[in-house]
């Protein structure tokens, strides 16, 4: 194949101000993880209080929380982002409609779309991994707290939880890097995150291998780094004894 | 039986090339110093070609006339949304438009040159992101959709003589207060990501410290999406893509074209670097449509009649800029060509 390599190309300037198109990499690589821990946040909360409901003794608790997972799981998320993004907005009463599409800064709507949608899209996965986590444990450590006499909540938050989010960190692990990876659907409503500015450094430069390389490499790092944190992470809170061991 | 020697031939000779090209450009080879090479590797397997097998026509031919004559088809690439460009208008999978009717014409040309009167069409779906590599590693033989010749993309892929020249101005509400790029201080545009028009915007906005926020969508139907929901008050583009846009909205009398040029953009018709008997051809094909007026007819048929699938009317007569390219054709860059 008949390329022109130019490994140089990440600090040429990109001929808006004075940015070079490494900058570019630099500003994404922040929208990129602003996005990931926003969306987390949001599917850790969420998702923790859905995996409690869907194993509580309560038909109708669990299968509200039954039906947002089949509802959130089974829509593709690009799909949902465009819902987000393009539909959610036109429901919006007049005045607040105006105010969001025109006012505020189409950044700041793009951040909210995108990070709402990635949020529930991942508390729908995380629901599951909190659900088998306590699934996983012994019938007899409910029946045990129960005959000690503790209240349900008192149950979850001293006996299951504990034990359950302590078994699940690795699967977690795995959906806290698929939100890093999952953000890049961003680009496509003009966030501009890793991925937009790559296919941006790639369209401008015609460098479109070198553009996408460096866009690989960032990703492998960040998510290697995590994936190592995470596993520092599982070492510290295990307990001896229990069944999850941190890898030994 | 008579080729596969010299095929094979060429193939290792162009495999090897690659590395070599791959480390070259590491030391700085010249592209004259790796036109050479191809040219004296394509020589020698015509040699062969010629020992090996009795000696045919095809023997003088090289890089993709070779492949073409050969393979006995053609790969064009073309695009699926570029109104009146290269775009979808039915189910059939082959694209229509200004620029496909003129790749149209540059097949029959070569149908005639390479002695192949049924030379096959195979049609390969090309994006704004896919459309350099495909042509590069193979895949597409010749690109026409609305591709832009700059001098970035000059290093990577040949461009055969300008097919259309557009200004990038902006489309905007009809009695709205946004009528020139000035109106647009502090408000939210709208342009697609990758185009010339993002770099400009970006450019201005930086410059002059406009304050704009630019948003940039993934695709020239997105933009028009965010425009006519009221998320930008403006969308910036080529204005013929612009006109393109407008015959698809709700109510086209809604919108106009309005705006100083804040560029001129020279389309041409991609095809491999260094393979100068190919480009020959094809700016060749293309020279002819000129020459002979048919380029007319061509124009009018997408530009000023009703175009397919919703029988719209773009009405966007020919500029003074593309009479001028059409009179003195072109392979260079727009901005190349003034200075």
């Amino acid at each position: 194949m008949n390329y022109n390599w130019d490994w140089g190309v990440f600090f040429k300037s990109t001929g808006v101000g004075s940015e070079t198109y490494l900058d570019w990499y630099i500003t994404g690589l922040g929208w990129t993880i602003a996005i990931a821990i926003a969306a987390w946040i949001i599917a850790l909360l969420l998702g923790s209080l859905l995996g409690v409901m869907r194993t509580v003794p309560n038909r109708l608790v669990s299968g509200i929380a039954t039906a947002y997972v089949e509802l959130f799981r089974n829509v593709p998320l690009l799909v949902q982002l465009f819902i987000w993004y393009f539909l959610i907005p036109d429901l919006l009463p007049e005045g607040l409609q105006e105010w969001y599409k025109q006012d505020l800064d189409p950044t700041t709507s793009a951040l909210i779309s995108v990070v709402v949608c990635l949020g529930l899209f991942t508390a729908a996965r995380v629901c599951e991994q909190v659900r088998t986590g306590i699934q996983a444990l012994p019938r007899g450590q409910e029946a045990a707290a129960r005959a000690m006499g503790f209240s349900l909540s008192q149950i979850y938050t001293n006996v299951l939880l504990p034990q359950a989010y302590r078994i699940i960190i690795p699967p977690l692990t795995s959906e806290f890097l698929n939100v890093f990876k999952n953000s890049s659907v961003a680009s496509l409503i003009g966030l501009m995150e890793l991925l937009a500015q790559t296919k941006q450094t790639a369209e401008f430069s015609a460098n479109l291998f070198e553009a996408f390389t460096l866009a690989t490499l960032i990703y492998f790092t960040l998510n290697m780094g995590l994936m190592l944190l995470m596993r520092l992470v599982e070492k510290k809170v295990s307990v001896p004894g229990l069944i999850s061991v941190g890898g030994k | 039986m008579l080729y596969t020697p010299s095929l094979e031939y060429t193939y290792f000779s162009l495999c090897s090339l690659n590395e070599e090209s791959a480390n070259g450009s590491i030391k700085k080879t010249t592209v004259e110093e790796l036109l050479m090479r191809i040219v004296r590797h394509l020589l020698g397997a015509a040699i062969a070609a010629a020992v090996i097998s009795s000696p045919v026509m095809a023997a003088e031919l090289t890089g993709t006339l070779k492949k073409v004559k050969d393979s006995g088809t053609i790969t064009l690439g073309h695009r699926d949304s570029s109104i009146p460009f290269s775009y979808f208008a039915d189910a059939s999978g082959k694209p229509v438009g200004y620029s496909h009717d003129i790749q149209v014409a540059i097949v029959e040309h070569l149908k005639k040159e390479l002695g192949a009167p049924d030379l096959k069409v195979r049609y390969n779906l090309v994006t704004s992101q896919t459309r350099i590599p495909l042509v590069q590693n193979g895949t597409v033989d010749v690109e026409c959709g609305s591709t832009t010749n700059n001098v970035e993309r000059q290093q990577q892929v040949d461009f055969s003589v300008g097919i259309f020249e557009v200004g990038t101005r902006l489309l905007a509400k009809k009695n709205s207060a946004y009528k020139d790029f000035p109106d647009l201080k502090g408000k939210n545009v709208v342009t697609t990501a990758g185009t010339t028009s993002e770099r400009l915007l970006k450019s201005m906005n930086a410059d002059k410290q406009m304050g704009m926020n630019v948003i940039s969508a993934k695709d020239h139907g997105e933009s028009f999406n965010m425009l006519e929901s009221g998320r930008a008050v403006a969308f910036m583009m080529d204005d013929a893509l612009l006109a393109g846009e407008m015959a698809k909205a709700k109510k086209p009398t809604d919108w106009e074209v309005t705006g100083t040029p804040q560029s001129y953009e020279i389309y041409g018709c991609m095809v491999r670097k260094g393979d100068a008997p190919f480009k020959k051809a094809v700016d060749d094909a293309i020279v002819a449509l000129y020459k002979s007026g048919e380029i007319n007819k061509i124009y009018d048929k997408w530009f000023t009649q009703p175009i397919p699938p919703k029988g719209l009317n773009l009405q966007f007569p020919m500029s003074e800029e593309l009479k001028e390219l059409i009179a003195n054709p072109t392979d260079k860059a727009a901005d190349e060509k003034k200075s």
